[in-house]
């Protein structure tokens, strides 16, 4: 977290077609038919995207009586937490009934110590692959592309056989390595592009002053990657919470994440069915990163259009 | 837990328990469901209260798919639980020859194992070059028909007595907006051939295709039988009416939604958590109501190598569940409420539901090899491929289904 | 073609050269040093598992990589077995669906919200919301949505319209479909980011000169924006390719391979054979296979984009 911290730094100023102003014809100041047919298009797909988000939380607040007699877009008659308290709390997986809270705390431990590390590694190495290319460099980096095509389940049976070997197999340290291996390809292919982005000649004044690698790296690059770091800490962020796979095999039993723990408690049937417990787990499991995507949406989008633009 | 852990040493502490101070036993299974909950919440009170330590509960929901590479790739990995369920038979072979499953032989020498064991078949399942692996500690059978009385009640009907009266009630049932078989989707329709087999092909076709694997019996009249039922099967059956899980079908079988079922006995530990009682809410015919004898497997108990420089204590509290799974009062109380039989022959089950008092009369007549315990989990997937699909495509015909079926038999090891 | 020639006989020019020991080691040290664990990741990870992968596909191994050589046997039992060559199938199916309507809707969209609208940030907040969550997640709400009795077909029913229909979940037909309505749900947010981006990344330039020459500006959308975007298409190519390809948590909690075996996928395939049928030479061979399709697909195309060319 310190690089993000030290960075404070302003949005680099230079970064090109930074701006955000919408382009195209200018509006007309009347409703007219393109004007609402351009909303109605717009607010046809806004409810397609709401629509899932307005049934989870509505069914999560319902009574099972009130569920089974089958009308998704109702209100609940009468608001009830209950589903959330035992979704947090209560929940049960064979013998353990403590809800989602201690896979809550689980993922905590997870994110954030594998969103750090795959940051740090994916920034170096867009630096290295733009700044400091070396023969060889731009096909190690293709086949880190290709290799965001290969299915993961390719590779859990070696990576279990390799992290044995380091005997680091069921530990925090083993699932921070994992995540940092799968999210190397996207974010050093983001990194690569930001940094390919900036104007050479700050990296040339750089060199002729005498500055070395890490120094170039953490006080000239750093302070300019804003924007790019938000995008890579949103996607890290959101990718690591919501890894089921890696996290049930690497992580060992002791720090299962949360969505293991909405899998069983999803899947573990005891007795009839509670879909409003579900929906809350549902609702409680993908809360965090929603929270941070609402919390930086504008910034997120700024990052993307200064990252992913460039190819 | 770690709260709870202090608790218990304490109270472990006051009492005067052998054990001088509580240890973890990590136990993983895949018992998600409400009755098998209930079950295995049975052996961790036994253990629990036996030993003094505690029973940290590892439960991974979904057999095949979740549990299983959590478990293998724990115990590859080199970060083995202290024990795991798994199904008895072939699954674990490969963990057993390479070393990873502690050998439970001086352990249990002195209970004399051959004197109790229900069916010396199981055991041969957990035995390997003179070592003993895992223990069964309960025999699940797949074959039984479930039904509803109150579809019956509501169509005017005698509930049937046997396949061949049930199938002739699916006119009426569906005429009553009533679903002749209720089905989950996925892996329950697997274990219906099986069950076809032996009430309907009868023991010495389950014995040839499952023990002998022989493909020939598989192009056979009598199993040609069991898949034309398999085929007047997938005509009642919708996908649009299936459930997600086996015990959503318990329910609908409780209210009369489903008038019946084929699924193994653990369907009894849901049906009676639900309220159920055999004989008034729903009926169960062993063997189709045609057979004298049961197929089975059932489930076993695993205790794998623990790594070097593990605390003797948790190694000797291995030992201890080892002996306490298949001792017989955590027998007696995990089985009842599990709905599978015991594995010892030395205890009083009167206790046992009447579907259980069958199912122990034709366990006299010895068990026959059930795919799962006999198949590898290889060729048992294939099948299970083969089931799903052939249910659902109705232009694969019952010739396809019998070669293709015969082809896996061929190629199983 | 001719560009690939070029770049070969410049590779052999430069390899030919002098002190080649000191280029390869001593050269850019701290370059090299701090590409370690990408190398490492590429070396040991991408290519030392995927050989590892490729080789063991060879062999008779079951529950553990044990096994003998038994050349092709896993290959033939492959592509013999139905639900394999259904799982293909479905795939090609899904991800030409998927491709086209998630750039297709990503770009529409894009389009729209570049008409100085209002309430911009808004819509886009909603559009994007759903990237944030998992495939659990995803699925498990769709199939609650889809559930024919509870779900949107009941409740229109028992508001009064008996002949709604929406059971694609249970259809073998549309399940395919159904798929894609979560899927869509979940990506096309943000590659409406990434376009809109891009969009807007296009010199006003370009729109006067546009509009002095009287092009429609649905044909300057598409002739002159459009090719001008290519960096963006490219991640979001990359990004939508990848997900397609590992498409699996989805189809499990939405449908879970069925009705039947009408929505397995290659990836679901692997893991079931590997794991659950603990055959891990079936569920290599498998995985080999689709390491083989990818490769095909992408290796001319990552050799022109990354490979071939200088990068400004």
């Amino acid at each position: 977290m310190s690089q993000t911290a030290t960075m404070s730094g302003s949005a680099p100023t230079t970064t090109p077609t930074a701006g955000t102003e919408p382009r195209g014809p200018r509006p007309k100041p009347f409703f007219t038919p393109k004007k609402i047919m351009l909303y109605a298009t717009l607010v046809f797909f806004s409810l397609y995207f709401l629509f899932p988000l307005y049934v989870m939380v509505v069914t999560s607040f319902k009574t099972m009586p009130e569920i089974r007699f089958g009308n998704i877009f109702a209100l609940p008659n009468q608001i009830t937490l209950d589903a959330w308290f035992k979704a947090w709390t209560s929940a049960c997986t064979g013998l353990t009934c403590e809800g989602l809270s201690p896979g809550f705390w689980n993922s905590v431990k997870i994110t954030i110590p594998s969103t750090v590390v795959s940051i740090f590694i994916a920034a170096v190495n867009g630096y290295a692959l733009v700044n400091w290319r070396f023969k060889g460099s731009e096909i190690f980096f293709s086949i880190l592309i290709f290799g965001s095509f290969i299915p993961y389940q390719v590779f859990l049976y070696p990576l279990v056989m390799i992290t044995r070997e380091l005997g680091i197999f069921g530990s925090l340290q083993a699932v921070i390595i994992v995540h940092t291996i799968f999210g190397m390809p996207i974010l050093t292919l983001l990194f690569r592009n930001y940094f390919a982005s900036l104007p050479v000649e700050l990296f040339k004044a750089a060199r002729v002053d005498g500055a070395g690698f890490w120094r170039i790296f953490f006080e000239i690059m750093l302070p300019m990657s804003l924007p790019i770091f938000v995008v890579a800490l949103i996607l890290q962020v959101t990718g690591i919470w919501n890894d089921f796979l890696f996290g049930v095999v690497f992580a060992g039993t002791q720090n299962l994440p949360m969505t293991v723990q909405l899998n069983n408690i999803v899947n573990s049937a005891q007795g009839s069915p509670e879909y409003n417990v579900n929906m809350a787990a549902t609702v409680l499991t993908g809360l965090v990163p929603l929270i941070i995507y609402f919390v930086s949406g504008k910034l997120f989008v700024r990052g993307v259009a200064a990252g992913a633009v460039k190819g | 837990m770690k709260k709870f852990a202090v608790v218990a040493a304490m109270a472990t502490a006051f009492l005067g328990s052998t054990s001088a101070y509580a240890v973890d036993l990590e136990v993983t299974h895949w018992w998600t469901s409400a009755g098998e909950a209930a079950a295995i919440a049975e052996f961790a009170k036994v253990f629990e209260e036996e030993t003094g330590n505690n029973w940290v509960d590892s439960a991974l929901a979904g057999s095949g798919t979740g549990a299983n590479p959590v478990i293998i790739s724990r115990i590859i990995g080199g970060d083995p639980m202290g024990a795991t369920q798994m199904n008895t038979g072939r699954d674990a072979e490969e963990l057993i020859q390479a070393g990873l499953m502690r050998d439970l032989t001086d352990v249990v020498a002195d209970m004399d194992l051959d004197s109790f064991y229900v069916d010396q078949s199981l055991l041969e399942a957990c035995r390997y070059e003179g070592g003993l692996y895992c223990l069964p500690i309960n025999i699940h059978s797949w074959d039984w028909l479930w039904l509803s009385t109150a579809a019956y009640e509501e169509i005017g009907q005698p509930v049937p007595t046997n396949w061949d009266e049930y199938v002739a009630s699916w006119p009426a049932l569906e005429e009553a907006g009533i679903l002749p078989f209720g089905l989950a989707t996925g892996w329950p329709i697997s274990g219906v051939p099986g069950v076809l087999m032996s009430g309907i092909g009868g023991s010495d076709l389950v014995l040839a295709v499952n023990r002998d694997k022989s493909a020939d019996a598989v192009r056979g009249p009598e199993f040609r039988e069991v898949a034309e039922a398999m085929d007047s099967l997938r005509k009642v059956i919708s996908p649009d009416m299936m459930v997600p899980s086996f015990g959503d079908v318990g329910n609908q079988l409780l209210t009369g939604e489903a008038a019946g079922n084929i699924h193994g006995d653990w369907l009894q530990g849901d049906l009676q958590v639900a309220g159920g009682v055999p004989g008034e809410d729903y009926e169960c015919l062993p063997a189709l109501g045609m057979g004298d004898q049961l197929t089975g497997g059932g489930d076993s108990f695993y205790f794998p190598v623990l790594p070097e420089g593990t605390d003797p204590a948790v190694i000797q509290a291995q030992a201890d569940l080892a002996r306490l799974l298949i001792s017989p009062e955590a027998q007696l109380k995990f089985n009842l409420v599990k709905g599978s039989m015991p594995i010892r022959t030395d205890i009083d089950l009167s206790a046992a539901n009447p579907c259980m008092q069958k199912a122990l009369g034709l366990l006299e007549n010895g068990l026959l090899p059930s795919g799962d315990f006999a198949l590898s989990s290889d060729t048992q997937q294939q099948l299970q491929d083969l089931n799903i699909e052939f249910l659902d495509d109705d232009n694969i015909t019952v010739d396809d289904y019998i070669e293709r079926y015969a082809s896996i038999i061929e190629q199983a090891d | 073609m001719a560009d690939t020639a070029v770049h070969t006989r410049e590779g052999a020019e430069q390899a030919a050269r002098p002190s080649l020991l000191n280029r390869i080691f001593l050269h850019n040290l701290s370059g090299k040093i701090a590409a370690i664990p990408m190398m490492a990741t590429v070396l040991i990870v991408f290519i030392g598992c995927t050989v590892w992968t490729i080789y063991f596909s060879f062999t008779n191994s079951r529950l553990l990589p044990t096994g003998k050589f038994v050349g092709f046997d896993q290959y033939e039992r492959l592509f013999a077995t139905s639900r394999w060559n259904v799982s293909v199938t479905n795939l090609v199916t899904y991800g030409v669906f998927s491709l086209v309507f998630t750039l297709g809707i990503g770009f529409l969209l894009a389009v729209l919200m570049d008409q100085k609208i209002r309430f911009e940030s808004a819509f886009r907040t909603i559009m994007l919301y759903p990237f944030a969550l998992s495939f659990i997640v995803t699925g498990l709400v769709w199939q609650w949505i889809m559930n024919p009795t509870l779900g949107l077909q009941g409740t229109m029913r028992n508001l009064g319209w008996e002949s709604f229909t929406f059971d694609w979940i249970a259809n073998p037909r549309m399940v395919l479909f159904a798929l894609l309505i979560a899927g869509l749900w979940q990506g096309v947010g943000f590659c409406m980011v990434l376009m809109l981006a891009g969009l807007r990344g296009v010199d006003e330039e370009i729109w006067k000169a546009a509009r002095v020459d009287g092009i429609p500006t649905w044909r300057t959308y598409v002739s002159v924006v459009l090719p001008m975007m290519r960096g963006v298409l490219v991640t979001a190519v990359v990004l939508i390719g990848s997900g397609i390809v590992r498409l699996y948590d989805l189809v499990v909690a939405l449908t879970n391979g069925g009705p039947g075996i009408s929505s397995e996928v290659p990836a679901k395939y692997v893991y079931n054979y590997m794991f659950g049928g603990g055959n891990i030479g079936q569920g290599l061979a498998a995985a080999t296979m689709m390491l083989v399709t990818v490769l095909i697909i992408m290796v001319p195309w990552a050799y022109l984009e990354f490979g071939g060319r200088g990068r400004r």
